[in-house]
């Protein structure tokens, strides 16, 4: 038997159920709260902070932090919308993201994410740091150029493909992906269908020869914003 | 322990023996911890020291003896500064570069060095023997310049001193045998032998009064019940001593109360914030307060295990620290029945390995556990689920100290020492421009002005209070008292005069900061480097006015929106003295051009480069 709580989010009381996260209860309750490390079939992480949330005033992830009963989460609010826009523009300036040459355009989250806040141009200078591309395996290659250090690909591999075949190597603005082999993605036991191939939010950990196969015009976010399907219970119904 | 490494091979014959002798060193290492992946941080360390790194070859063996995956043994030998994958020398320099040490002079040093080995920081003498680097706070700063030489501390480094330590280890002198008169106190120790001195300037009644018996403040424990204990922490109102301030008997009730039959105890003696020392001091003079406390804290809630985190740059008291446990266990106040109470509780400890966030105390367990120094997320907090997933109390190394003390003369001779809020004393490191650099014990309430009389400090321009994560302020604040819900400090103070560039010093402070962040989250893995971009164009002379605000905002969105204490205090040094120093920035700013505008964008200092290149100057701009 599960216990139910009662929270607010943005002045709007909810009903979740004890032990689940801010998120897991917004988007049981159709509540779009931004997010990008978080994906629903992988363990909380925290590391975007893009879900940052105000809860009973102090900020939080609502993707690690645990609803209680009487919770006030402020969510869609100015102050906490553009201190979210802020760290979008963060991750464009940090990497090197060229959504106009980039497969992934239009099913990019943090592409999505930057339109939705409507970021035109990023407020910081570009980093333009040189990060290394791995197209070493026959079916998927990595470009950390557009890697956003969200861990999906590492959890995934690690709990549910059950191969561990990514990490983090490095500290601080020198943190990136490491695969778990001297010489390159194909000495790991990586497969096409991994979970960690599917879950990557932008054009980072893809598959070959299959960029092109849903034409610019048709992606997932070329017409309604990120988050719409959850707004408007789309997300469900699938 | 030593972080240095021995000669690089070079034949065909020596790396092939080398590989054997590693594959057998390794398996060696492994089997001594058991075979357990949590224990990764001594095997990587051990690796460090005895082949110069940890290669490419190396993690693939460990991996192989512990059976975990390559990539997790990489994932923590590239987090920590001491650690690398590629060789480094027989030894390793690793001149400290914080704003203090650079106050002194360790730029004359670093010349000497350079000029001596021939060779630049971050790189190898072309022989394999020497390695030159820099290193963040080594916790020295009241004898600043200071180095590393493997493990051993150099102290008072001047550009004669650096030369002639390179001098003689280009001719194959050990380490060990530069250091030249020993320091005063346990420094000179047959199992420390250090040239370091503890500068203890104010002895005051809780840490550093005399006459303190061994044991006193335990057996008085052991003769009451756990729950006992735990309300005389909490009457006497001690509250954490490493800087977050949290009360002590509440962390230790939350920590008894939790669900689990295992708990530990952890000692942070990971003081890395620059311009702190107080704990190096401890470490040396009152190791065995230190040692009480925990066992104190141990008992009271429920734990038969304590770990001391030291950090690495202070392996030159690890065999000191291991012979006052071993000493404790003889006189049957560590081990099995305590005092004959029917207590068990040991200590034991592990070695950072040079990453600032280990501080940090999830991120501490983190590498406990033989991880990344990556925090964790909160909750569930350290009571609830720290180390190995057990309830776990993390305390600072003073808290400790004050512990026993408190335990051993009662709650309310505590808490009458100190100011209402803030009870006790407080250890504080002082360092930069005064006449007597190093520790001082003094109750809390004691006003700014007081301390700066007491170090011997004039003609003030700020102080930075707490490090780099605490407050830069200027004269407006002497009044203020050091406490809590004033002037809030771990310990350290660094004392500026009207001679310092203070934008300097923010710059450094960033510089810190972005080589010390985790990386895990966006705000301060990004967020820092941009601060310190910004503040490096202002010191060149490139500012705006528009700046001043793009700090403001930028840096009050990495405190609100990171993940831990690192982040959520690294943009103080520039958030505080735009407070207390604004017109230092103002003053520094670009002047507006003739007709009042600012133009962002130099398109002189842009075309420069491309100027060199042609060997002239772009003929649109031509006189």
């Amino acid at each position: 038997m599960s216990e139910n709580v009662t929270l607010t989010i943005d002045g709007k009381d909810i009903t979740g159920e004890k032990g689940q996260t801010i998120m897991d209860a917004a988007l049981a309750n159709d509540i779009y709260i931004p997010h990008l490390c978080h994906h629903p079939d992988l363990a909380p992480y925290g590391s975007c902070r893009v879900c940052t949330c105000l809860v009973n005033g102090r900020p939080q992830t609502a993707c690690t932090f645990p609803i209680s009963d009487g919770m006030e989460v402020e969510n869609d609010t100015d102050t906490v919308n553009e201190m979210r826009k802020q760290i979008v523009e963060m991750l464009f300036v940090e990497g090197n993201h060229y959504c106009m040459f980039c497969e992934k355009s239009g099913n990019c989250e943090l592409q999505a994410l930057a339109y939705r806040f409507g970021v035109t141009t990023p407020r910081y200078p570009y980093q333009f740091p040189k990060r290394e591309v791995d197209a070493s395996h026959p079916n998927v290659w990595i470009d950390r150029d557009r890697c956003v250090l969200c861990a999906r690909c590492i959890r995934a591999s690690k709990d549910v493909d059950g191969k561990h075949a990514f990490d983090f190597a490095g500290r601080g603005p020198n943190r990136h992906i490491s695969v778990d082999a001297a010489d390159g993605i194909e000495h790991t036991p990586v497969d096409a269908d991994d979970k960690a191939v599917q879950v990557c939010p932008v054009g980072s950990l893809m598959l070959k020869r299959q960029g092109y196969k849903i034409p610019i015009g048709q992606r997932k976010y070329d017409h309604e914003p990120i988050g719409t399907d959850i707004e408007t219970g789309a997300s469900k119904k699938q | 322990m030593s972080f240095g490494g021995p000669e690089v091979c070079h034949t065909k014959q020596e790396r092939l023996t080398m590989s054997e002798s590693l594959q057998s060193a390794i398996k060696e290492i492994c089997e001594v911890v058991g075979n357990d992946r949590t224990q990764m941080m001594e095997i990587v360390e051990q690796v460090q020291d005895r082949f110069g790194c940890v290669s490419s070859e190396a993690m693939d063996l460990i991996a192989q003896q512990m059976n975990c995956h390559r990539v997790e043994v990489m994932s923590v030998v590239s987090f920590y500064s001491f650690l690398s994958e590629k060789p480094k020398g027989t030894v390793v320099i690793r001149l400290c570069n914080d704003v203090i040490d650079l106050m002194k002079g360790a730029n004359h040093a670093a010349d000497a060095f350079r000029d001596e080995l021939g060779i630049e920081f971050g790189e190898t003498t072309p022989d394999g023997k020497i390695t030159l680097e820099w290193t963040p706070c080594i916790g020295m700063s009241d004898q600043a310049p200071a180095a590393l030489i493997n493990d051993e501390v150099v102290t008072y480094l001047g550009s004669d001193g650096a030369r002639n330590i390179a001098r003689q280890l280009k001719e194959g002198t050990a380490p060990s045998k530069l250091v030249g008169r020993l320091g005063d106190g346990n420094n000179a120790n047959d199992l420390v032998k250090s040239m370091v001195h503890n500068n203890i300037r104010n002895a005051g009644p809780v840490v550093f009064a005399e006459g303190i018996v061994k044991g006193d403040g335990l057996k008085k424990a052991l003769a009451m019940s756990p729950r006992e204990v735990i309300n005389d922490v909490k009457n006497s109102r001690l509250r954490g001593r490493g800087g977050a301030g949290f009360p002590t008997g509440m962390k230790w009730d939350f920590t008894r109360q939790a669900d689990g039959d295992k708990k530990y105890i952890f000692c942070n003696a990971d003081e890395g914030e620059p311009g702190t020392f107080k704990d190096r001091v401890i470490l040396t003079e009152k190791p065995d307060l230190m040692f009480e406390g925990m066992t104190i804290g141990g008992y009271a809630i429920g734990a038969d295990e304590g770990i001391l985190y030291l950090r690495g740059e202070y392996a030159y008291l690890r065999a000191f620290l291991d012979d006052v446990l071993a000493n404790r266990r003889d006189a049957g106040l560590l081990g099995k029945n305590i005092c004959g109470k029917g207590f068990d509780f040991d200590i034991r400890i592990v070695m950072g390995a040079g990453a600032y966030i280990c501080g940090e105390e999830t991120a501490l367990l983190s590498s406990a556990e033989g991880m990344r120094g990556d925090p964790k997320n909160r909750p569930p907090f350290p009571a609830q689920k720290g180390y190995r997933d057990c309830p776990t109390a993390v305390n600072n190394v003073e808290t400790f100290c004050k512990v026993t003390r408190i335990l051993e003369k009662g709650p309310g001779w505590f808490s009458e020492i100190g100011s209402e809020g803030s009870a006790g004393t407080k250890l504080l490191s002082i360092s930069g421009d005064c006449h007597k650099p190093g520790v001082y014990e003094v109750p809390f309430g004691i006003k700014l002005r007081e301390v700066m009389d007491l170090c011997g400090a004039e003609d003030v321009q700020a102080v930075q209070i707490g490090g780099p994560s605490g407050r830069l302020v200027g004269k407006d604040s002497m009044d203020d008292q050091i406490c809590y819900d004033h002037l809030a400090t771990g310990g350290s103070l660094m004392v500026f005069s009207r001679k310092r560039n203070l934008l300097k010093k923010v710059l450094n402070f960033m510089e810190f900061f972005e080589e010390e962040s985790c990386g895990y989250c966006t705000p301060c893995r990004v967020g820092n480097v941009l601060l310190r971009k910004k503040i490096e164009a202002i010191v060149n002379g490139e500012g705006e006015p528009a700046d001043l605000e793009y700090l403001q905002t930028l840096g009050e969105t990495v405190k609100t929106c990171s993940r831990c204490g690192l982040g959520q205090t690294s943009p103080n040094p520039v958030l505080t003295s735009l407070e207390s120093f604004r017109d230092v920035y103002e003053a520094a700013l670009k002047p507006a051009l003739k007709d009042g505008s600012q133009p962002e964008f130099d398109i002189r200092a842009a075309l420069r480069p491309a100027e060199a290149i042609a060997g002239r100057a772009s003929s649109h701009f031509a006189e």
